[in-house]
């Protein structure tokens, strides 16, 4: 199911925006993640205002906008990865399955193992595949060799990497292409199973062909995980996700089902940017 | 071809001979050295001379097994104090970049690695020889360790510095703790040159005579106990060398060449795991 988008006009641009149906459109999908007011920034410097959203479990949704708007800090929020920046401040709450992901003695491993990340440049550990997969179990305590290699051989085939690598799981992982190390972190991620996975710009530093294999594998994820992906580019929004938010300065400007925010979008702002007048 | 270009070529081709000239140069000393102690080591180099225990005064031949397993156990002991502690502190000094603590330490480190080694002779000399009353083959191993130990901080702390951020927040995001992630993936990933700046380490202590002198001094048998005083190969080619008779001069001549060939054999040695190691880890071995 695809349709074209129309550009207004007097841009004279038009976008070939695939645009694929929610997979659950009818039933209302329930709420993994909650922001509320989420303002956030480092020292002096505020880049996030005000960011208040409901991330719809078992979908995808995308973070869309020019770059240094807010959108990856902000996905680096819902893991508490930015608990490593020491001048880093947050107000506003982050519920991950109604709890306060930022309520004091939270346990702040336990989070980042309920919410998975992969990031923008793939980062395998100079390690053997095997090991790179089963590293999330492994510090978590699992010794059994049955079940290490059961996790391998679902995460790899969940990840779409398995026929590829299954005959080498014993080779480091550098050895792989850059789209497999990629799929190999989105494996390592989901080893643990994790509730929710971010994805930061996962497919910025691929070709299109890998970019197409990871797209296909996000896709095929979102029956089992929910999904929130940063992106640069807006195709890849539109085909991916069931949801849009677009961010501009720190601010969310508009979300939406991305069939909505493409196709018809409320404010002149997103208007301007998926049309590329500007970012 | 204008004046001009014909400056710039003769210009250049003046560089070039200069830092040709200044290569050649900085090579003579190093040459002369292999050249001299080489040619008088080798004609007193028989495999007596590895086997056998040094002979008193005009008895010919003898050797030098004492003194080279002596030279090993002293480095061994070395290693075992300094590199525990040395890679501790240099995951330290990376983890807590900006850190007093993390400046002291650093500050101390460079400040240690240049003082004098008989200095530090005396200080090993004062805390491990004073109150025990004896020189040891332990003394010589703490002064070593001394020595080795800012090395290895610093190399430590500048590789781990080298292994991407992406590796620490990868293993985080899995949830990992931050010591966890050190120990499981940083500090592997820095190995292969952490290993190298420990063999370095170790060649340049090996050869050092003035930390031995009044720490495991020298003993003219064989030993292997660390309370007692051992031989080293350095302090044995001092005393060779400073002695009047010839026979001890030819011997002092061997014992410099098996020096220089095991600093060398370290050398080749850290190259080799390196390699080994990093082609382990790219993952093409």
């Amino acid at each position: 199911m695809s349709r074209e988008v129309e550009t207004p006009p007097e841009t004279g641009i038009r976008i070939r925006t695939e645009v694929r149906a929610p997979s659950a459109p009818a039933e209302a999908a329930t709420t993994a993640i909650k922001l509320e007011n989420i303002n956030f920034g480092y020292g002096q410097n505020q880049v996030l205002h005000d960011v208040s959203m409901d991330v719809d479990e078992k979908r995808v949704t995308a973070f869309i906008g020019p770059s240094g708007c807010g959108k990856s800090t902000l996905l680096r929020c819902l893991n508490r990865m930015n608990d490593l920046i020491e001048s880093a401040h947050l107000k506003g709450r982050v519920l991950v399955k109604g709890k306060d992901i930022y309520a004091p003695g939270t346990d702040v491993i336990g989070v980042r193992r309920r919410v998975g990340m992969v990031f923008q440049k793939s980062n395998p550990f100079p390690k053997s595949i095997f090991d790179n997969v089963v590293y999330g179990l492994r510090i978590s305590g699992v010794r059994d060799r049955t079940t290490l290699d059961a996790a391998v051989e679902k995460s790899l085939t969940l990840a779409a990497l398995w026929d590829e690598v299954k005959d080498r799981l014993n080779q480091s992982a550098l050895s792989l292409s850059g789209g497999q190390q990629q799929r190999l972190c989105i494996a390592r991620a989901i080893a643990v199973e994790p509730e929710i996975l971010l994805m930061d710009e996962p497919c910025s530093a691929l070709d299109p062909i890998a970019t197409l294999k990871i797209e296909e594998l996000i896709y095929s994820l979102k029956e089992r995980y929910t999904i929130v992906i940063v992106t640069h580019n807006l195709q890849q929004a539109a085909r991916v996700s069931d949801k849009t938010a677009f961010f501009w300065l720190g601010r969310l400007v508009e979300y939406g089902p991305t069939a909505d925010l493409f196709t018809n979008p409320r404010e002149k702002l997103t208007e301007d940017y998926i049309t590329g007048r500007f970012g | 071809m204008t004046a001009h270009d014909l400056r710039r070529r003769a210009m250049s081709r003046a560089v070039e001979v200069f830092c040709a000239a200044s290569v050649i140069l900085a090579l003579i000393p190093l040459g002369l050295v292999l050249f001299f102690v080489i040619s008088r080591g080798v004609t007193a180099l028989r495999p007596e001379f590895f086997t056998s225990m040094p002979k008193p005064v005009g008895e010919p031949g003898g050797g030098m097994a004492n003194a080279m397993v002596g030279t090993l156990i002293l480095i061994g002991i070395a290693t075992a104090i300094a590199v525990p502690v040395g890679v501790v502190s240099g995951v330290f000094l990376s983890e807590y970049k900006g850190s007093r603590l993390g400046s002291a330490v650093r500050f101390a480190a460079d400040v240690l690695n240049g003082v004098p080694s008989i200095v530090i002779g005396v200080f090993a000399y004062a805390v491990a020889v004073m109150p025990f009353r004896r020189f040891s083959a332990l003394a010589g191993g703490v002064a070593l360790g001394v020595m080795m130990l800012p090395l290895i901080v610093r190399t430590t702390e500048e590789l781990l510095r080298l292994v991407p951020e992406s590796f620490k927040e990868g293993a985080l995001a899995l949830g990992a703790t931050r010591s966890r992630a050190v120990w499981t993936v940083i500090l592997p990933a820095a190995l292969p040159g952490i290993v190298t700046g420990i063999l370095v380490a170790l060649a340049r202590v090996a050869g050092e005579t003035a930390p031995l002198l009044f720490t495991s001094f020298n003993n003219a048998f064989f030993s292997t106990r660390l309370d007692q005083p051992i031989s080293s190969l350095t302090v044995q080619v001092y005393t060779y060398a400073i002695s009047p008779y010839e026979d001890w001069h030819r011997q002092a001549w061997a014992g410099a060449t098996v020096l220089i060939a095991a600093i060398l054999f370290f050398s080749l040695l850290a190259r080799f795991v390196t390699r080994r190691l990093e082609r382990m880890h790219r993952g093409t071995a």
